[in-house]
């Protein structure tokens, strides 16, 4: 767990960057520290591994203040990434993945074994080992970067920005491998980003900072959608928040009605239509569904890919409706 | 004027002391003396002021006072202080060569990209750690490219070592010229330009050899 504990930095020169934060980040978790630009995301990430020192306050991992261990000691044991991946850029990929064990200790040899299984497990092949990173795309080398801050295998990872320098379908692409990642290692995760979509979409809980950093809300991405502290945060979130928060609702409960003027195959699938859901998907996806189809109606199909109920538009109002009340 | 010097055997002959083989030799040594010399001096100070920003006029400045510095006039004021040998001529030669390896020493720290710097430190190195696994490493092109500069300058420039009485190729200068060899002169001419560009040629296949190749290209 990390803890900031009454946190205050201000920069020589007279900004405040955070201002009495109070935060505790749990184990094994994802927390997104989201808010507009300059309102003292990286100056908190920073703090955690002493890449800046709080001005007052405590910053705690596990109950040990981080002040009171060496800088560098310390970072070695927790992985950094960021914007912009910060790839060396005259060592190869491997080499880059391999820096942290040689530091603490392991043989280049042994290093370079463990790095190349890294790479695998962040979608590159073995043919990228040999590379130079300005030989990668921005894609590529941010997947490079986590690698290199997985390579000690650090039960805490820092990401500043990590997906905000690639194009949207890459990230989209990046972000499903991440949380895929995420699930199997569980580290403790603190990760900075200005978009509000990625932080609700990647975060078990998401922190809001406000200009002049100060903690606006602190809540599961569910809870700020669908109760948001204050107009900041409200506005903050976005205006479609309550489409965004049906993500979080299964469908499993939405009732449905009998299959009836559907053209159905042999097996009882349905024909041509665009989309189905089946209950493990979330409310969100039936609501697009209904919209978009052409007889504004969403098949529900059974695990064996057979129609087992049909919803419409009014089915779906009134389960919302009845929801709310 | 013709080539008939150079193209004369025995002025390549290695047993006679005024040959050509010989003066080069002689020549390179003042010239591997000065940027040896100029180098311990100039790289930590230029490393130091770039990394710290402390002092950034000195780097700058000693570019310019160093072209317009009159090598010669330096040397004869040397030797006036110093007397007659290899001194004055080393001072002088080395005088020339710190400017522009302080100066690319110093850009090279400042043209550092400061996010993989900090990613360094953020990955736990130690400062010196981050200086000779990152920071020199990633410099070293353009402090390379000062180093080449220097070299060709003060190979070019080593000749006013025969100005006071010492080798080099000098010799054929200024001998020639007191003779009205012209031939001679022709003969030290060419072969001043020829190792220089001999002398870059070299230092460019070191370069490739250090400089990772992943920053060819930047
Ligand atoms: N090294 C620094 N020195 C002085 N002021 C800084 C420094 N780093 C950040 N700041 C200021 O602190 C505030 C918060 O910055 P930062 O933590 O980078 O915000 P964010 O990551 O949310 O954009 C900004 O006003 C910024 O200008
Ligand atoms: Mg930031």
């Amino acid at each position: 767990m990390i803890t900031f504990e009454d946190v205050v930095k201000v920069y020589p020169g007279g900004a405040t960057a955070v201002d009495h934060l109070s935060l505790e980040l749990p184990t094994g978790k994802i927390t997104v520290l989201v808010g507009p630009s300059g309102c003292g995301k990286t100056t908190s990430l920073r703090m955690i591994n002493r890449m800046v020192d709080p001005t007052s306050g405590r910053i705690l991992i596990d109950g040990r203040d981080v002040t009171q261990q060496d800088a560098a000691q310390l970072r070695r044991g927790i992985g950094y990434v960021i914007q912009h991946a910060g790839l060396f850029p005259h060592r190869t990929v491997l080499d880059n993945v391999a820096t942290v064990p040689v530091l603490l200790g392991k043989t280049r040899r042994e290093a370079r074994t463990a790095a190349l299984g890294l790479l695998e497990r962040v979608g590159l092949t073995a043919d990228f080992a040999k590379r130079y990173p300005a030989q990668l795309g921005g894609g590529q080398q941010q997947r490079v970067g986590v690698a290199r801050a997985l390579a000690a295998d650090p039960p805490i990872m820092l990401m500043d920005e990590p997906f905000s320098a690639v194009d949207p379908v890459v990230r989209a692409q990046l972000h499903a491998e991440f949380l895929r990642l995420q699930q199997d290692l569980g580290k403790t995760i603190a990760m900075v980003t200005h978009d509000i979509d990625e932080a609700i979409k990647l975060g078990d809980h998401v922190a809001v900072l406000r200009t002049g950093g100060r903690l606006a809300q602190f809540a599961t991405p569910r809870e700020l959608l669908a109760a948001p502290a204050d107009d900041f945060v409200a506005s903050f979130v976005g205006r479609d928040r309550g489409l965004r928060s049906l993500s979080f609702d299964s469908a499993a409960e939405l009732p449905v009605r009998p299959v009836d003027g559907i053209e159905l195959d042999d097996a009882g699938r349905p024909v041509g239509l665009p989309g189905v859901f089946t209950k493990d998907d979330s409310l969100r996806v039936v609501t697009d569904l209904v919209i978009s189809s052409p007889g504004g109606v969403a098949v529900r199909v059974g695990p064996d890919g057979a129609a087992d109920g049909l919803v419409s538009h009014h089915d779906l109002a009134d389960y919302l409706a009845s929801r709310r009340s | 004027m013709n080539f008939s010097y150079l193209t004369d055997p025995a002025h390549w002959d290695p047993s006679n002391p005024g040959s050509i083989p010989n003066l080069i030799l002689s020549h390179l040594g003042y010239t591997a003396l000065a940027l040896l010399i100029g180098a311990v001096i100039a790289l930590p100070v230029g490393l130091y002021i770039g990394h710290t920003g402390k002092g950034s006029f000195i780097a700058i400045n000693a570019g310019n006072a160093g072209r317009s510095l009159p090598t010669l006039g330096l040397l004869m004021l040397m030797v006036t202080l110093l007397g007659l040998g290899l001194l004055p001529v080393l001072i002088a030669l080395t005088v020339l060569v710190i400017p522009p390896i302080l100066t690319s020493a110093y850009a090279g720290m400042r043209n550092l990209d400061h996010r993989v710097v900090d990613a360094a430190r953020g990955m736990g190195m130690r400062p010196w750690q981050v200086l000779t696994r990152v920071e020199l490493p990633m410099a070293l092109p353009i402090m390379l490219s000062g180093f080449r500069n220097a070299a060709l300058q003060v190979v070019a420039t080593a000749t006013v070592a025969a100005a006071v009485g010492l080798g080099g190729l000098g010799r054929l200068l200024i001998d020639g010229l007191a003779v009205n060899d012209y031939s001679r002169v022709l003969a030290g001419a060419i072969v001043v330009a020829a190792l220089a560009v001999l002398v870059d040629l070299f230092l460019a296949l070191i370069q490739r050899l250090i400089v990772s190749p992943g920053l060819k290209g930047s």
